[in-house]
Formats: C-alpha cells, sequence, structure tokens
C-alpha cells in the first residue's frame, strides 16, 4: 500500500539501523514526544534494534492520557445528566475518573457515542434538537482544527444544543517544563510530526538553542522513526543542537495557515493542569470569550470539581522521561489497561498501556522468528 | 491421534498473571461479548463454575460426546447466537452468518454437519419483507452446506425491547471414527496456518454501520467452511486443531490454543494475507486487523511436514486461496504468542482487553 508498505520495509529499516550503528560512539537519552510514536517503537520492536546504549524515553504526548483527573470527572458529571447526548472519541471512554469510566456510565443508560470526527457531534445536535449534545475536545494541537471547527459550525448554524468540553494541550510548553525539571535524562527530541504538520516548526528553535538539545521533527512508522533518530544521534554526535524535519511530506516550516488561523479564532492559550504532572503555565487552550456560549463546561456547572490521584502511581516520572513502566511496582499488577492507576496506562497511546499492550511486562526473551515463509 | 493428555484451561491460563478484572465491574459492558480477556473471564468465574463438567471445560467452539450404547458414534454439538447490525450487510445478511457460524463451529472439530435448529426473537415492527429475505437467505445457506434445519422456534418482544432480529442456532454432526482434533494436542515444530485474507467481515460491518463513514467495496467472507475442512481432513488427517477466528479475531484465537497445548506461537506479520482495503480502514479506524472478526476463515495448526502439502490442497480450494502459513508452535514462552514485525523487531501479541476502542490520532 503506497504511502505505507516503503515506510514499513524491513530492508530499509535495517539499513538505517546500520547507520546508527556506526555513527553512535557512546549512550544517548532521546525522548520521542507523541503517543503515537512510542506506540510505533513497540509494536514494531524498534528500542530492540537499536545499539545498546541508546535508550529511549517515551514523552508526554498522549493527550487522553494526559487529561485531568477533574476533566475526566467534569466529563461524567456531564455525561450522566439526563437528556445528553455525550460524545468522544473511543479511547477517552477507558479512561478511569474517579467513579470509573465512561463505558460503565453507558451500562447504565446514559447515551454515549464514540466518534470520529468533532462535526459528526454538530451533525448530531442538529437532528436532535431537544437534547444537549456535548462533544469532549481533548488533545495536543493536532486535534484543535477540527474541535475549532465544530465550534465554528455550531455557530454558523446557529445551535443552541451543542457544547464542547475543552481540554486541549500544547507540546512546546511540556517539553520546556521536562527540560527545566533537575532530575532531567533527555538529551534529544524526536519531535511531534503531525503537531507541526498543523502549526508548524517555529516554536522548536528557542527551546533547541536555550537548552541545547537537539530537536528531529519526526513522523509515525517504523522508517520515519528510525530516520529521526538517525538525525538526532547525528547531532548528539557532533555536538549539535538544531531544529531538523524528518518529515519533510508533511510538515511545513509554517505549519498549516488555513487550521491555525481557525484555532486562533476559536481558542487562546490558557494554563492547562496535566494528568500526572501538575499545572504547566500556558501549556493549554480555552475557548474565547466569544464562544462561551458553546463551553460545555459553563453551560453544566461543574468548574468546581476537585479530585485526589493514586498515590502509588509513577506517571509523573514516567511522562518526563525520568522512570520506565516497568520501575512501578503497579505496573502490570495493580495496575493494568482494565483498572489503570494513573495517566500513563489508561490510553492505548500511553507508554505503560503501549508496554503492556505489546507485552512487555510478560519479558519473553526476543527471539529471531525463521520462519520458511 | 495425540499423546498429550487434555487439560481444562485453567483461569490463569487465559488471563496471564495479571489480576482479573472482573470485580471491577457490577454491571455486563459491551467488553464481554468482545471475545477477549473480559468474555473469557465471564466463562470462567461465572459459566464454567456453574456448568462444569468434563465436556464443557475442554472449551472447544463444539462439543464432542458419545451416546451411551453407541460408543463407536460420536456426535458434535454446538450452539451460537447471531446480533449485528445493520441485519444485511455487504456480502451476507444475519440469517447466512447465523448458518454458517454454527456449521462452521462443528467443522471445526472435524465434524460433517447434519442438522440445525433456530431460534428467532423478532422485535415488534419487524418488516415481513426483511425475515422473509432472511429466511430465504438461511435456506440458500443450510443448502449450500448440505445441512437441514430441522426445528425452531419464535418469540416477539415489544418494539424497543430487541434490535429487528436476534437468531440463536444450534447444530448437530457426526465425526468420523478416529478422528480426535484437540486444541490441547499442539506440538513444538508444528505449523500455523491461515485459510485466507484475515479482518474482512469485521471491517465490512465496520464500514457500513452508523456512526462510522467509510467507503468500501469490501464485502464480509462469510461462507460455510465444512467442505474445505472436509477437504483439508481428507488430505492431511494429521492435523492436530482447528479454529475459526470470529469474535476476538486471530489473536484471540492463536491464545486459546497456545494455553490449552500450554506451547509459544511465533508469528510473521509479514506473512499474514491481509486485504489492502482491511489494512487502509485499520490503519484509518485504528484498529489492530489481528484482533478483527473473520466468519468465513480458519486457522489450522499441522505438524511441520504436513504443512506444504496442506497448503496445496487449501490453495486449490474456493475459500482457501489466500492461505498462508503465519508461524509455528514453539516450546519457549508458553501461552505467549510472539511476532516478527515487518522491519525485524518482535513483540507481544496480546489477548484484546475488552471491545477495541479507536484511537485519537
Amino acid at each position: 500500500m503506497k504511502f505505507l508498505d516503503e515506510y514499513r520495509d524491513g530492508a530499509t529499516a535495517q539499513k538505517l539501523v546500520r547507520a546508527i550503528e556506526q555513527i553512535t560512539t557512546r549512550p544517548w537519552t532521546i525522548m520521542e514526544v507523541c503517543g503515537g510514536q512510542t506506540h510505533t517503537i513497540v509494536k514494531y520492536g524498534i528500542d530492540e534494534m537499536l545499539p545498546k546504549g541508546i535508550e529511549l524515553v517515551h514523552g508526554p504526548g498522549c493527550p487522553v492520557c494526559v487529561t485531568s483527573l477533574e476533566m475526566i470527572d467534569r466529563a461524567h458529571a456531564i455525561a450522566s445528566k439526563p437528556g445528553v447526548i455525550f460524545c468522544s472519541f473511543g479511547d477517552m471512554l477507558r479512561v478511569p475518573g474517579s467513579r470509573g469510566d465512561l463505558l460503565q456510565l453507558k451500562s447504565q443508560g446514559c447515551d454515549i457515542r464514540i466518534l470520529y470526527s468533532p462535526l459528526d457531534a454538530v451533525s448530531i445536535a442538529a437532528a436532535n434538537p431537544d437534547r444537549q449534545v456535548v462533544f469532549f475536545a481533548i488533545g495536543f494541537e493536532t486535534t484543535s482544527p477540527p474541535n475549532a471547527m465544530a465550534v465554528a459550525m455550531a455557530a454558523r448554524r446557529g445551535l443552541t444544543n451543542f457544547s464542547v468540553l475543552v481540554s486541549h494541550v500544547l507540546v512546546p510548553p511540556a517539553m520546556t517544563a521536562i527540560l527545566a525539571a533537575p532530575d532531567n535524562r533527555v538529551q534529544a527530541f524526536l519531535g511531534p510530526g503531525h503537531v507541526c504538520t498543523v502549526v508548524g516548526n517555529s516554536e522548536y528553535p528557542p527551546i533547541a538553542r536555550q537548552f541545547r538539545v537537539p530537536i528531529v521533527i519526526t513522523g509515525f512508522e517504523p522508517v520515519d522513526m528510525l530516520e529521526g533518530l538517525l538525525m538526532a544521534i547525528r547531532q548528539l554526535e557532533e555536538g549539535r543542537a538544531e531544529v531538523e524535519n524528518a518529515y519533510g511530506r508533511a510538515v511545513r516550516e509554517e505549519g498549516n495557515p488555513a487550521s491555525r488561523a481557525l484555532i486562533d479564532e476559536i481558542f487562546e492559550v490558557c494554563d492547562r493542569k496535566w494528568r500526572g504532572v501538575g499545572t504547566i503555565p500556558q501549556s493549554g487552550l480555552r475557548l474565547r470569550p466569544k464562544y462561551h456560549a458553546f463551553d460545555a463546561e459553563r453551560r453544566f456547572d461543574v468548574e468546581t470539581i476537585e479530585t485526589q490521584e493514586s498515590t502509588v502511581c509513577i506517571s509523573g516520572d514516567i511522562l518526563r522521561g525520568v522512570r520506565k513502566p516497568q520501575d512501578c511496582p503497579a505496573f502490570a499488577t495493580a495496575c493494568t489497561p482494565h483498572a489503570p492507576l494513573g495517566a500513563t496506562m489508561v490510553s492505548s497511546e500511553g507508554a505503560c498501556a503501549a508496554y503492556y499492550a505489546y507485552g512487555r511486562h510478560l519479558q519473553a526473551t526476543p527471539v529471531a522468528v525463521h520462519l520458511g515463509v | 491421534m495425540s499423546d498429550v493428555p487434555a487439560r481444562a484451561i485453567t483461569v490463569a491460563d487465559l488471563l496471564g498473571s495479571c489480576p482479573a478484572p472482573f470485580t471491577q465491574y457490577d454491571r455486563v459492558l459491551l467488553g464481554h461479548g468482545s471475545g477477549g480477556r473480559l468474555s473469557a473471564d465471564l466463562i470462567h468465574r461465572l459459566f464454567l463454575p456453574a456448568f462444569h463438567n468434563e465436556v464443557l471445560s475442554r472449551l472447544d467452539d463444539q462439543a464432542v460426546c458419545t451416546l451411551a450404547p453407541h460408543a463407536d458414534v460420536r456426535i458434535a454439538f454446538t450452539t451460537d447466537s447471531f446480533v449485528i447490525q445493520p441485519i444485511f450487510f455487504p456480502g451476507g445478511d444475519i440469517g447466512r452468518l447465523a448458518v454458517h457460524g454454527t456449521v462452521n463451529d462443528l467443522a471445526m472439530g472435524g465434524a460433517t454437519p447434519l442438522f440445525l435448529s433456530a431460534a428467532f426473537i423478532l422485535e415488534e415492527g419487524l418488516p415481513i419483507a426483511d425475515l422473509r429475505r432472511v429466511v430465504t437467505s438461511m435456506r440458500e445457506a443450510c443448502d449450500a452446506a448440505g445441512v437441514t434445519l430441522v426445528t425452531g422456534d419464535t418469540k416477539v418482544v415489544d418494539r424497543g425491547k430487541g434490535d429487528q432480529i436476534f437468531i440463536t442456532t444450534s447444530g448437530v454432526g457426526v465425526v468420523p471414527r478416529g478422528r480426535a482434533l484437540s486444541a490441547a494436542s499442539c506440538q513444538p515444530g508444528d505449523r500455523i496456518l491461515v485459510s485466507g485474507t484475515i479482518g474482512d467481515h469485521g471491517i465490512a460491518i465496520m464500514s457500513v454501520r452508523e456512526g462510522i463513514e467509510f467507503e468500501t467495496t469490501l464485502e464480509s467472507d462469510t461462507a460455510p467452511l465444512a467442505d474445505l475442512t472436509r477437504v483439508m481432513l481428507d488430505a492431511c488427517p494429521q492435523i492436530r486443531c482447528m479454529r475459526d477466528p470470529t469474535r476476538g479475531g486471530v489473536s484471540s484465537a492463536l491464545h486459546e490454543i497456545a494455553a490449552t497445548s500450554n506451547v509459544g506461537m511465533r508469528l510473521s506479520e509479514a506473512a499474514i494475507p491481509i486485504r489492502a482495503e482491511v489494512r487502509g480502514a485499520c490503519e484509518i479506524l485504528g484498529l489492530d486487523p489481528l484482533y478483527v472478526a473473520n466468519e468465513g476463515k480458519l486457522i489450522a495448526i499441522v505438524p511441520a511436514a504436513g504443512a506444504e502439502p496442506l497448503l496445496t490442497v487449501m490453495r486449490a480450494h474456493p475459500l482457501g486461496q489466500d492461505a498462508a502459513v503465519i508461524g509455528e508452535i514453539v516450546a519457549e514462552h508458553c501461552g505467549m504468542v510472539i511476532m516478527r514485525s515487518l522491519v525485524g523487531g518482535t513483540r507481544v501479541v496480546t489477548m484484546l482487553a475488552g471491545e477495541q476502542l479507536p484511537r485519537i490520532c
């Protein structure tokens, strides 16, 4: 299949691995920012293919994971109200709030629907004028244009029964928070390819300069990731700290101007609490005052919910790349995807969930498959 | 045929070392019907303790029993319920599915399917024309599969209490003398075969289901497999066991076999046949084809020496044209399925937890 097969090609991947082996002279710790990249690493066993000293640590880029417990509880409070149709991306449904997950609410009779596009929620609102339709607008810069578009469409159609529960987060402030921490171990970043497709690269050179870290904007297929790793390691070995683009087929310097304009029209930057990390200044998006009529928090009066997190969970350290899933005493025992304790186990893109899904807790000795097929 | 004693699957076999999630839920979730870990949990914690007996504990797709004074006659018996939306879909309908599902469960045990029953739960308001279409389709499917529908039942529930039509079929077949397929009989070195492309049924259904708009001409693979299994067993009587990877997909079927035989499995991702349309849809929908349902495919485990001849026979059959060897049985990592990825790394293929939920991005 075009645009997939060439980026999953075994021979190309092996060639890149050999190139990485040739230039690597000492250990390096590299963080991939995005949950989708973490997923690719464990799905294809990329970390096992690298030279011993190259350590991949998994970043905060899973939007489902970092959505705060308060926000999940707000979602539950809204979804439980009579007459509400609560719409969400699929993997938010299994995220536990203080009292169970949305799948359980659904089994109790609440009208909760999985959508692929926020625009479908607008259509549902138009078709059900006597019901309140709420879309759970989460995600990084990547999902902010479609979520903004849903609000713009609802405004244009004059819908009064549509609102969004906004919990958008931004990548650059999270990277800065990780690098500024005293126990930071990250020496280079594989940057968020799809975030940059939307908003461009311009926010990253100041970070690379200030903290002396290479940032390589990277895609999501195995060959993309190996290319990104090769470029990042080459910079580290040569003592450079620049922003490079390894995902040229998708990312332009200026991003997507139409999407940026739309985001800017609907949203403004705000402080945001990240699950497992805490509040990071200027790290989120919220609706601009002129769109407050579409703000579900205001419409349903759920702004004041406060919550407590598990004390065992080390997801904050995992999100910052300080520790790995296996370092947690609860990993794969008290904490599993069916009964997650914290941020990184709740979504399939979270580092703990990815390690679990691909059986890292089972500690199989990886063995070559020798098939004559 | 096997010298490996049959062994009941334990909860630990299916659930691994992690604590079971059952107690987390005080109500039934959709995930309990997914064919994955939650389904296994329900069976082991609730149904097996209630009905425990030697035949049921084998947890095969069909029960094979002897009728006491006729110890030489073994019958295979199975039952299955069908709930699907939409009831008419590309490549089939609920009626055809209900016949094929039960016929295939019998065929996987090496049985020749003979008789079916069908129980219909109809929702008030269902157009008679739709019911007639379903029934006509069932009759055609029975004829094609060589089975006779000999008994049935009908109930009607209030509008809103059902979803158009639910069908339960049960089936009886006979197992030829000397044939003893068993999911407990697999040995290291055996080869794992699949009869064709995987994920076709699940993606065909998802593509037309309300809420997920995906344009594709992909059709369900629903088909009766008894003729394919007949030629396979004629050509290769040493086949260890067969499974049709329906709910929960290939992953669930392989895990059941690995756990029951107490062996490990190694797969090669590059060897698994998947249609380009299914791969594309899975990419877009954020799903893994290893967990997507099939209704006209089977998995067969066979000693290494039999793999190539069996493959030749399968590929000569209309329902096995894309058959492939996808992996082998190993003595290591018992109960686990490990796959070599396209780029050369390895990963563990885990059992599906509940429903497969689409990912955000």
